[in-house]
Formats: structure tokens, sequence, C-alpha cells
């Protein structure tokens, strides 16, 4: 038996909104098993849960029952500021519509995470380099201080994902990160995604293409607030040995 | 968050609308340039009110009788001031350099085919030029003789001489005021008015012709000549206290009063400095709350646009939420912003009101004094102003839930 880092662990997570007095349970029982080094997408119609899901999975809403453990804290229970802090340090974000400030130079973005690192991780100094050095990895070493309106759509989300990288987080979380991009752009962010999985980085990946779920190693499906089935993809290589046999379904 | 990475953001926030930020400033540039201008423009007046009553003379004290002491049928009162008294304090006390009566009257004045109504006549003694630092245009000023022989002769205002004889010599003419004639023999420079007096329109006769011929009364009969006023001059300022204590001793004592219910009162320049600047203090408050209405205004335009800043950037803030800002860095950040802004508007504000003030001292007739304390209090208000409406805006952004944020359109 191998041991296996495992980063997301829910416990039948649970979400009912209430609303007018009518509740509606969004999402009902919910267990998944994410190890490091994971490329996890999670597909479903719409109202299938899986924003409702992705929200919790990223520490910006908390489940109504049930247990979420992130990187082996218990993090279903946490008050505002601590949740903060989680998402600073341990989760990275990718958005559809990137969400770069604008008017800032692409440099000034990718750095923001670490203004808001209370543990003080990386001196101030160093902040600079840190993000060139991220910009360069995504392939940006010469747009560093062009501002998102001077970038493409490809190229802005290539910033938001070292953005996502630069707090080194436990697990990156992308929200249809192809869906405002064409189909050219979207392969090469898939591309780089792919790269930084190989370096070893495990994501979570929210999509309804198949082409870009093709490029991840699992695909959850979502119906109805539950796990409807679990994927498998042959295709895609995978540095950690494998550990299929027990991920609950339902 | 570190307080400079803080202040940067606001700082850039502030730069990405620079018009708007600007007519945002605005109100408060223009409260703060309000409060200083009106202060510097109320502590001008007051300068001068106080440089024109130090101009009536120095180390003076005022005597004057207070009728209102006194009732009708109240045993061994007096009637206030005689003219007595006036030589009683200049032979009794040490220290006193001069000592001027005055006693008011109001007649008729003709001059040829010129009449003038309801003329005002000061009546007084040879020293009341010094005393009041006045000077004469031409001719001389009556004498102690002229006052002991109770010669006909007086010494016209400036303004009243033009308008009794124009361009021609008023000196060796003849006036008839009421009944009686009198001979110009001098006549004031001008002076111009200080306090309610025109001292440039009443004519000046000594002070034994007025009390015969103009201000005879039932009471002077029996008392003796009655006089509105006494000015002591003292010859060292560190002698006021103790001259003001003997004329005090003294006069209680020819009244036949005690000292702490006296027919008179003394006062000093100092004290009618201090009651004028009371009563433009309080007109300086007024502008200065009007003044402060304007930056509540301004501050009222910062929380406008911050709210709508909130919810332009709704997006930004749940961006940062979901990168690990807390709440207290979200608000922080917004309140820097208003702060930011009502200080930069302050500091504007400031150079306006400063050169606003110098311009209008420099342009037009009225005097303005810079006063370096009103600079702060328009600063700490606008400090003030911002923080207060800035709070409920920074409060907004910080209580947004990330999800709906992020959501926002």
């Amino acid at each position: 038996m191998k041991a296996v880092h495992m980063i997301i662990e829910t416990n039948d997570l649970t979400k009912v909104y209430g609303m007018d007095g009518v509740s509606v349970t969004a999402l009902e029982n919910v267990n998944i098993q994410i190890e490091a080094g994971d490329f996890v997408a999670i597909m479903g119609p719409s109202g299938s849960g899986k924003s409702t899901l992705l929200n919790i999975l990223g520490c910006l809403a908390r489940p109504t029952s049930g247990k979420y453990i992130l990187d082996g804290e218990d993090v279903s229970n946490l008050d505002k500021v601590q949740l903060a802090a989680i998402r600073n340090l341990k989760l990275g974000y990718v958005f559809q519509s990137y969400n770069l400030l604008s008017h800032t130079t692409a440099l000034r973005n990718v750095i923001l995470p670490l203004l808001y690192d209370r543990t003080r991780r990386v001196p101030q100094q160093e902040w600079q380099g840190i993000g060139e050095k991220m910009l360069e990895a995504v392939g940006l070493g010469d747009r560093m201080h062009h501002q998102p309106q001077e970038l493409s759509g490809g190229q802005q989300q290539r910033v938001a994902i070292a953005r996502a990288l630069i707090n080194d987080p436990v697990v990156i979380i992308a929200d249809e990160p192809t869906g405002n991009l064409d189909s050219r752009s979207g392969e090469e962010i898939m591309g780089l995604l792919d790269t930084f999985h190989k370096q070893g980085v495990t994501i979570v990946i929210v999509t309804h293409d198949p082409i870009v779920a093709a490029h991840t190693q699992r695909t959850i499906h979502l119906k109805d607030g539950h796990i409807d089935t679990i994927v498998h993809n042959g295709s895609s290589s995978h540095p950690i040995a494998k550990k299929e046999a027990d991920y609950a379904a339902i | 968050m570190q307080p400079s990475e803080v202040l940067r953001i606001a700082w850039e926030a502030i730069g990405k609308n620079k018009v708007r930020s600007l007519l945002t400033m605005l109100g408060i540039i223009i409260g703060v340039a309000a409060v200083i201008i009106m202060i510097a423009i109320s502590a001008g007046t007051e300068a001068t009110i106080s440089d024109q009553i130090t101009s009536l003379g120095s180390n003076l004290i005022y005597v004057s009788s207070s009728f209102s002491r006194m009732g009708p049928g109240v045993a061994g009162s007096s009637g206030g001031l005689i003219y007595d008294d006036a030589t009683a304090i200049e032979e009794n006390i040490s220290g006193v350099k001069g000592v001027v009566v005055e006693q008011d009257a109001s007649e008729t004045v003709k001059a040829g085919s010129v009449s003038l109504d309801s003329i005002s006549i000061t009546g007084t003694s040879p020293d009341f030029l010094s005393v009041r630092n006045l000077t004469l245009a031409e001719g001389r000023f009556y004498t102690a003789d002229d006052i002991t022989n109770k010669k006909k002769v007086v010494v016209l205002g400036f303004d009243l001489a033009q308008e009794l004889f124009g361009n021609t010599d008023a000196i060796g003419q003849t006036i008839l005021v009421s009944t009686t004639r009198l001979t110009v023999v001098g006549v004031l420079a001008e002076k111009g008015t200080v306090g309610d007096v025109d001292y440039d329109a009443r004519l000046y006769a000594p002070i034994s012709v007025v009390l015969q011929k103009f201000a005879q009364t039932p009471f002077s009969r029996i008392m003796g000549d009655q006089i509105r006023m006494i000015f002591v001059q003292v010859d060292d300022t560190a002698d006021m206290d103790n001259v003001i204590l003997q004329t005090q001793i003294l006069l209680a004592k020819r009244h036949n009063v005690s000292l702490d219910s006296l027919d008179f009162t003394v006062t000093t320049q100092e004290d009618i400095i201090a009651t004028q600047e009371s009563t433009t203090s309080a007109f300086r408050s007024l502008l200065a709350w009007v003044a402060g209405v304007s930056l509540i205004v301004g501050g009222i335009g910062i929380m406008n646009i911050m709210l709508v800043s909130v919810t332009e950037r709704t997006r930004e803030i749940g961006l940062r939420q979901s990168i690990g800002a807390t709440p207290t860095d979200i608000r922080w950040q917004f309140l820097t912003e208003a702060l930011l802004m009502s200080l930069v508007g302050g500091m504007i504000g400031t150079a306006v009101g400063v050169g606003g003030s110098w311009l209008f001292g420099t342009v037009s007739s009225m005097r303005t004094v810079i006063v370096p304390s009103s600079i702060l209090l328009a600063f700490g208000s606008a400090a003030v102003v911002g923080a207060f409406f800035g709070f409920y805006p920074a409060n907004r952004a910080a209580q947004l839930d990330p999800i709906d944020a992020l959501r926002h359109e």
C-alpha cells in the first residue's frame, strides 16, 4: 500500500438553500476524494449542484451539513476570517472571466494574493521576483507590464493562472476556464494546465465541455445534487500511482 | 495587509477615475477653503478693530458714569462724574500723564448760508489731542487759558469743515452753534469712524463753554458740572492696575459710595477690544458653521461616490475576497480611499483657502489674517468627514458575500 496524500475529502456534504420558507437541496450527501496530483473535472447540467460544490470546495461557502477536509484540515465550520486565510494560502482560483484588476499591470495582478498573506511567507522585497517568475512560467515574460486591456483573452487567462499559482496552493480550482475563449486559446490554456499538472499541481476543473474534461484523469458527473457517475479517462497520464478502488459513489 | 499597500491601492483607485475623484473632492476643497477664508476675514476684521481702538491713544483708562446703578432717591449718591473729579484725579494720583474730560452735546450749526442740524459737540480739554492720538490739519487747538476764560473758540472735524466752508479757509471764521457764536481756531486732520464715533463730523469746543452753553441741566447747578467720561492716560503700562485702583478709591470717596457699589465704571482699551472681539467671535463662529455645512455636503458627496464605487467594483471585491481578503481588508481599502480623497481635497482646499485669503486681502479693501489653527481645524474636519462618510460604504463592501460579488454583472 502506497501512502496517499488526500487533498480534498468530503463526507456526506450537503447544502440546503432556504428561500421564503421553501428549502432547496442543492447538494446531498456528496462524498469526493481527491489526492495530491489529481486532475479532476466536475460536469453536470445546470442545476446539478456543480456551482454549489465548487463554491464549497473553494471555501467561498460552507456546507449545511457534512464534513469538508482540505489538506488534512476540517474547514467545514471555519469563520469568515479563517476561510479567507485558507483561500489565500491553500487555494488558487481560475475564473471563466479571468477577473483581473483593470488598469493594473499583469505583474501587479499576479502578486495580488501575496498582499493578503498575513503569515508573510514571502517577504515583500521578493514579491516582484516571484511574480516575474510566475509570468515567465505561463509564457508571458514579455508582457509583465501590460495591463489586462492590452492582452488577449488567452493571455489574460494565463495571468490569472499565474496569480492562482503564486501562493503555491494545494489545489487549483478552475471554473469554466476556457468558457470565454476561442477553441485555439482554450486548447493552449488546457495545455498549460496539463503542464502544471505534470509538475504535480492538483487541479479541479468545472466544465460543460467534454473536450476540456478529456484532459483530466477523472470526470465526476453530478445530477440533482448527487454524484451520478465517475468516469476514469484512461488517456491521461498520472505521475502518482492511482488508487481507483474506493471512490464512494452516491 | 500592510498600510503602505492599502494606501497604494487606494491611491491607484483614485487615479483610475481622475475626473470623478476631483469632482468628488470639490465639495471638500470648497468646504476647507471656505473655512480658512471665512476665518481669515473675521480675524482681519478683528485686527482692524483692535488697531483702531489702540490708535485712539495708548495706556488709556476710561472712567464713565454708570447711571443705571442709581435709583432716584438713593441716599448719598452723587449722580455720576463731575468736572471736579477729573481735577482731583490729576492732582492726587501718581503715575498719571494726562487727564481729559469729555461731555457731549448736539446742536444746530450755521455758517453763512449753510445750516446743519444735530451736529455732535465734544466738550473737552487741551490734552485731548495727545491722549486720543489726534492731529491738527491746520490752526491750533484750544488751550488751558481758553478753558479758564471760557473763550468762544472751536476746532472743527475735517468733514465738518469741508461741509461748512468748502475749500475756503475755515480759520478765523465764525460759526453759530445754537445761539452762541464761536470762532474757528483749528481743523483736525482726517481720522475716520472708530467704534460708532465719527471723529471727522463733529466739532470740539472748550469743556467750560460746552458745560455752560450746551449741556446745562438743572442737576449741574446743585451738584457741579456733569461730564460723560474722563480719560486718564497712564505713564507706564505697568502702572495701569495701580492707577485703576487708586482712581476707584478716590472717586468712591468723593462720591460717598462703597467700592462694591460704584456709580461709575473703569475700563481699559483691553476691555473694549475684548468686548469687540466677543462680538466678532460670534460672527466668526457663524461663518465657521456655514463653512462647516459645506464640508458636510462635501462628505455626503464622498459617500455617494464611494457607494457607486463599491457597486461598480463588486466583482473586484469578490475577487479580492476569493484570493484571501478578509472583511477587515476590504473595509480598510474603501475607508482609506474615502479618507485619502478627503485629505487630498483638504490639502488642495488649504492651498485654495490660503491663496484665496491672500488674494482677497490684496485686491479688496478688506483685511485678512490667515489663522494657522483654522488650517488645522479645516484639515481635521475634512479627515473626520472622510472617515465618517466613508465608513458606511466601506462596511457595505466588507459585508458582501464573495459568491454574490463574483457573480455580479
